[in-house]
């Protein structure tokens, strides 16, 4: 069983991440990652919310009507949201108010939802609040990787600190400004998840369609 | 959460956990639970982290008036570069301070909000609804005594929220010398681009009324003929949050806001 619990950990990092294998949650990582502070914060806030909504949920699973499955999952995680944002706003104010909205979009985050649906209904609240942790974790790498990459070379530093001179500091380095825009997170998360499956191979998914080929006459 | 209800498997809670899941009654039973449980506890933390928030509100708004003043100095206590101000409590209509408030205590926003202190506007082009008779404005003085710069609260509505910012204008009361939004809910990206620091600055060294007394300050997307003086370019894909900051300005800076005040302290008066 320790184990398992374990591989339930491990296994949404790289096998079966919550991004680059299941493609959940892209919205938030194109809004969150020009910084890397930012990133942090929001892939801690989602791994608790993920965990503790999986928990919650697990616990009442047999309690849950079928007919108002979703809204009570969605209630759940609401008010987990809403603690997060509203302990931001009183012990991190700053960051409160970078990330502004995206904190109360964690509500409608795909993974938060895909993991109480897909996992927490079967599975008891410890499992549920690993899996959680696990897939929170996976996806916290991904903006982190993201964020490394974008905040480097968009702006010159990690984590606020000055890696790379920018000229308009005085310094050598021209920044690539289409790194700051949310759409270079669409190419870095499209070449991460070709790396990821360049790598480990089953992860490709067969194809929809065949090409076929038609003999000459 | 349903640690309660397990252990408690007879009475009112225990018939609705015993009854089949699918079935109306439970149905509505866990609805209801839910949602109380949920709420009591978004409510308690709500406000039991209210104080905390409020410092902090407030903490964020003295550095913005810093800012908008140009003197912030993130090394330095907020509230000790604070000091550096002289808060006022400003009657609009006479344009003139008066003592009837303490200014350390005076709360804008209430104040707006009760009839006593405050009217409703029939021209109402900033969509505030009502306009509160007082303010808090914050006197800078330079060493010699005398007003270097005045930061005057303005808000007004955008596209989704009512803006909250500060205008900074020079001792002549005419030249603007920062604008800045404290709170907002625009759109990030477009109209959240209002704190944009190279937006901001395009507001640097531009004048509110022409030497014929008229108001010109426009922010649109064609320079107007007034001239570049009075024009500050609009925010591109934030039409109606310009739109909005462009009214909010005209209306503050109008009759209806601190034109009485502006002209007592161009004349000297203040």
């Amino acid at each position: 069983m320790a184990h398992k619990r374990k591989e339930m950990l491990i296994d949404p990092l790289v096998d079966n991440n919550p991004i680059t294998l299941q493609v959940l949650g892209i919205c938030s990582a194109l809004a969150v990652t020009s910084s890397l502070k930012v990133a942090v914060v929001m892939a801690i806030a989602v791994t608790l919310v993920t965990a503790f909504s999986s928990m919650f949920i697990s616990m009442l699973r047999n309690h849950i009507p079928g007919s108002i499955r979703i809204i009570v999952q969605m209630v759940i995680i609401a008010s987990l949201v809403i603690l997060v944002d509203q302990m931001l706003k009183a012990y991190a104010f700053e960051i409160s108010k970078t990330l502004s909205v995206f904190v109360g979009l964690i509500i409608t985050n795909c993974i938060v939802m895909g993991r109480a649906e897909a996992f927490a209904m079967k599975n008891p609240p410890l499992d549920s609040f690993i899996d959680g942790i696990g897939n929170g974790l996976g996806y916290g790498l991904i903006l982190m990787l993201v964020g490394t990459i974008r905040e480097l070379f968009g702006s010159g530093s990690l984590f606020g600190v000055t890696i790379l001179e920018t000229v308009n500091n005085g310094g050598w380095y021209v920044p690539n400004g289409l790194l700051l825009l949310p759409p270079s997170a669409f190419f870095i998360i499209g070449l991460i998840i070709w790396a990821f499956r360049s790598w480990k191979t089953n992860q490709v998914e067969e194809r929809e369609y065949k090409i076929q080929t038609v003999e000459a006459h | 959460m349903s640690d309660n209800n397990k252990n408690a498997p007879k009475g009112f809670i225990g018939r609705f956990l015993a009854l089949p899941t699918d079935s109306v009654p439970k149905t509505i039973f866990v609805a209801v639970a839910v949602c109380l449980v949920a709420s009591m506890i978004v409510s308690a933390a709500a406000v039991a982290l209210r104080p905390t928030q409020a410092v902090n509100a407030l903490k964020d708004k003295q550095i913005n008036i810093l800012q908008v003043a140009g003197i912030y100095d993130p090394s330095q206590d907020v509230l000790e570069a604070f000091a550096a101000f002289e808060p006022k409590v400003l009657e609009l209509a006479t344009g003139e301070f008066t003592d009837q408030f303490d200014p350390a205590s005076f709360d804008d926003r209430s104040a707006a909000d009760d009839p006593a202190t405050s009217v409703a506007l029939s021209d109402d082009p900033a969509g505030i609804v009502r306009q509160g008779k007082f303010v808090t404005v914050y006197l800078l003085r330079d060493e010699a005594g005398a007003i270097d710069k005045v930061i005057l609260p303005i808000h007004g509505y955008g596209l989704w929220s009512t803006l909250y910012g500060f205008i900074a204008l020079e001792e002549n009361g005419n030249d603007i010398f920062g604008l800045q939004f404290y709170e907002h809910a625009e759109t990030p990206g477009l109209g959240a681009e209002v704190d944009n620091p190279r937006w901001k600055a395009l507001w640097n060294g531009k004048k509110l009324v022409d030497d014929s007394g008229e108001l010109q300050i426009s922010v649109t997307k064609a320079v107007p003929p007034a001239g570049k003086d009075y024009h500050i370019d609009a925010l591109a894909g934030a039409t109606l949050t310009t739109a909005g900051v462009h009214n909010l300005v005209n209306f503050w800076m109008g009759e209806a806001g601190y034109r009485r005040f502006l002209e007592n302290l161009k004349a000297g008066n203040v």
